[in-house]
């Protein structure tokens, strides 16, 4: 069916990237809309603490999405559909998009307002948190290792690192990710269901990557080019 | 009253006058001043006083399920945290870790009959129905902050009677140091304990002094009605000047013990939760800054300064003369 075929191929080229960002969008656009209704004094999806639903509703969007940047390649060697690849990164990047979200929240709506409005007070309670709190500091380091990742998201970094340097730097994102799923395990009071489905998750996806590149060492061993 | 389990069927009349009917034949004592009918100050008909709608807050009971309590001096001079939140934000994780899943799933939950059983070291050990222990006609309201260690906290006004009345009509005998609570566990009412969150059931447990504090409550009731499920029907504990975890939910055992029983939090992770978890802002939890905290149904930025004892301290200090309660948290 070569029409059917173009179609896709059109799909592929046109509509892939732009379909992917209001995906991705999405959720925060919906925040956006609740935060709306809620300072208009309207009814609203955020509960009776909607600080709290804010920073979960962010974390968990920012870990979904990471989790998901990372199933991408496993998906195109499973599915053998290539053009995913190209919204790789896209994915990458609102995964950072939401972690700043998420600290900003963080920072803005609990440090800034309990230290009475002071920027100082705000930093403050940063640095308490970051050396009193484990989950705070787990979350703090995967977030901090996001940024030199995003701040080498564009073609023009990518062409000046160069493809091999700019994938081992990328390479970051695994222990990231593990030091996010631990951010989410070290907040979870008593032993809770949900940080082991994340963690078994982020295993399979590590693990997937991990088989692979065992098998293309191997296999180069098998057969030097 | 002792009893055996079977026994509490034919007892307790429950079969005979669903319990929220028989309560409310009792005249309605609030006095006018508190419930904002002086209209209705006179009135001593029961038949009238049962259908009186007498709103507290913002709220007006359901007459199905109201009841009929004094006032008392225990008021916290604050505005209510609205009912919604008081019964639709809450931590019961026997019904779901969600803060909506015990208002969601807490209806399963069988509340009558109910039985406490009492052991240990007391002189009337045994199983009694819930009307044996609390004394309905002597219900007063208590208006508490209730801080939860998750720093957030709420102004709610809860029915029931002082936990010292009940421990002295069950006589602890002179050894018995500590007193300790069980929550009802039921796999197949309970989604939530499908899962070990905790080490089931939920336990908890104060100091003799602590427990015999005025302060120290056992609540039947919130908002002028028998409280609803998932706020720990049909009794629960209130200590307000402590976090809300000690303030155990739907319990089904007391016992008097000479050493410090286990508690749930405690035994989960003890360099978080002490057995004594005093509200204290000086003691910064390894989880949350505990110096403010969210002032749930106060308006999206409501924070306030968090007291020494949850604003207590005049009330309760005494009993901690001398420790340190860093150490001791």
């Amino acid at each position: 069916m070569p029409r059917t075929r173009s179609h896709l191929a059109r799909f592929e080229r046109q509509g892939l990237k732009p379909l992917a960002f209001w995906l991705l969008a999405l959720p925060g656009l919906w925040l956006f809309a609740q935060w709306g209704l809620l300072l208009g004094g309207q009814d609203h999806s955020l509960g009776f603490n909607p600080i709290e639903t804010t920073h979960r509703f962010l974390g968990d969007t920012a870990l979904y999405v990471l989790m998901a940047s990372l199933a991408v390649t496993p998906l195109r060697d499973l599915t053998r559909w290539k053009a995913v690849m190209k919204i790789r990164r896209r994915i990458g990047l609102a995964a950072f998009w939401y972690a700043v979200l998420h600290v900003i929240a963080y920072l803005g709506l609990d440090l800034y307002i309990a230290a009475g409005m002071s920027v100082s007070g705000m930093m403050a309670g940063l640095w308490d948190d970051v050396v009193e709190r484990t989950y705070i500091t787990l979350g703090m380091l995967a977030f901090i290792g996001l940024i030199p990742l995003a701040l080498t998201s564009f073609n023009a970094m990518i062409r000046r690192l160069g493809a091999l340097l700019w994938r081992r730097l990328h390479l970051a994102v695994y222990p990231i990710s593990v030091l996010a799923v631990l951010h989410y395990g070290f907040l979870a009071k008593g032993n809770q269901l949900g940080p082991w489905i994340h963690g078994a998750a982020l295993a399979a996806l590590l693990g997937y990557r991990l088989f692979a590149y065992l098998r293309h060492t191997r296999l180069r061993a098998q057969h030097p080019a | 009253m002792i009893r055996r389990p079977n026994e509490i069927w034919q007892a307790s009349g429950d079969e005979v006058t669903p319990k929220p009917l028989f309560m409310n034949r009792r005249k309605i004592i609030a006095s006018a001043g508190a419930i904002g009918l002086a209209g209705l100050a006179g009135c001593s008909d029961a038949s009238t006083a049962a259908q009186a709608q007498s709103p507290v807050g913002t709220h007006t009971p359901d007459p199905e399920r109201q009841l009929d309590y004094a006032r008392s001096d225990f008021r916290l001079d604050e505005a209510l945290t609205p009912y919604d939140a008081v019964t639709g934000y809450n931590n019961f994780y026997e019904f779901g870790l969600g803060k909506g899943d015990p208002a969601r799933y807490a209806d399963r939950m069988t509340t009558e009959p109910w039985s406490i059983e009492v052991d240990g070291l007391t002189d009337r050990p045994g199983t009694y129905a819930l009307a044996d222990l609390v004394d309905f006609d002597a219900l007063e309201e208590r208006i508490y902050r209730l801080r939860c260690v998750e720093a957030w906290s709420m102004v709610v006004p809860w029915i029931g009677v002082p936990l010292s009345a009940i421990i002295e009509q069950l006589r602890p005998s002179p050894a018995a140091r500590y007193v300790a609570f069980e929550t009802y566990l039921n796999r197949s009412e309970m989604r939530g304990v499908r899962f070990p969150v905790i080490d089931w059931p939920y336990r908890e447990g104060l100091r003799m002094d602590e427990a015999m504090n005025p302060l120290a409550f056992l609540a039947v009731g919130v908002y002028g009605e028998i409280l609803p499920n998932q706020n720990g029907a049909p009794i629960r504990l209130v200590v307000p000047w402590k976090y809300g975890y000690k303030s155990i939910k739907s319990i089904v055992k007391i016992s008097f013990v000479a050493d410090q029983p286990e508690t749930s939090w405690n035994l989960t992770a003890p360099n978080e939760y002490g057995f004594y978890s005093n509200v204290n802002p000086q003691r910064d939890h390894p989880r949350w800054s505990q110096r403010t905290e969210r002032v749930i149904g106060g308006g999206v930025f409501a924070r306030r300064d968090t007291e020494m004892f949850n604003g207590y301290a005049d009330q309760v200090a005494d009993m901690y003369a001398g420790m340190d309660l860093i150490e001791n948290h």
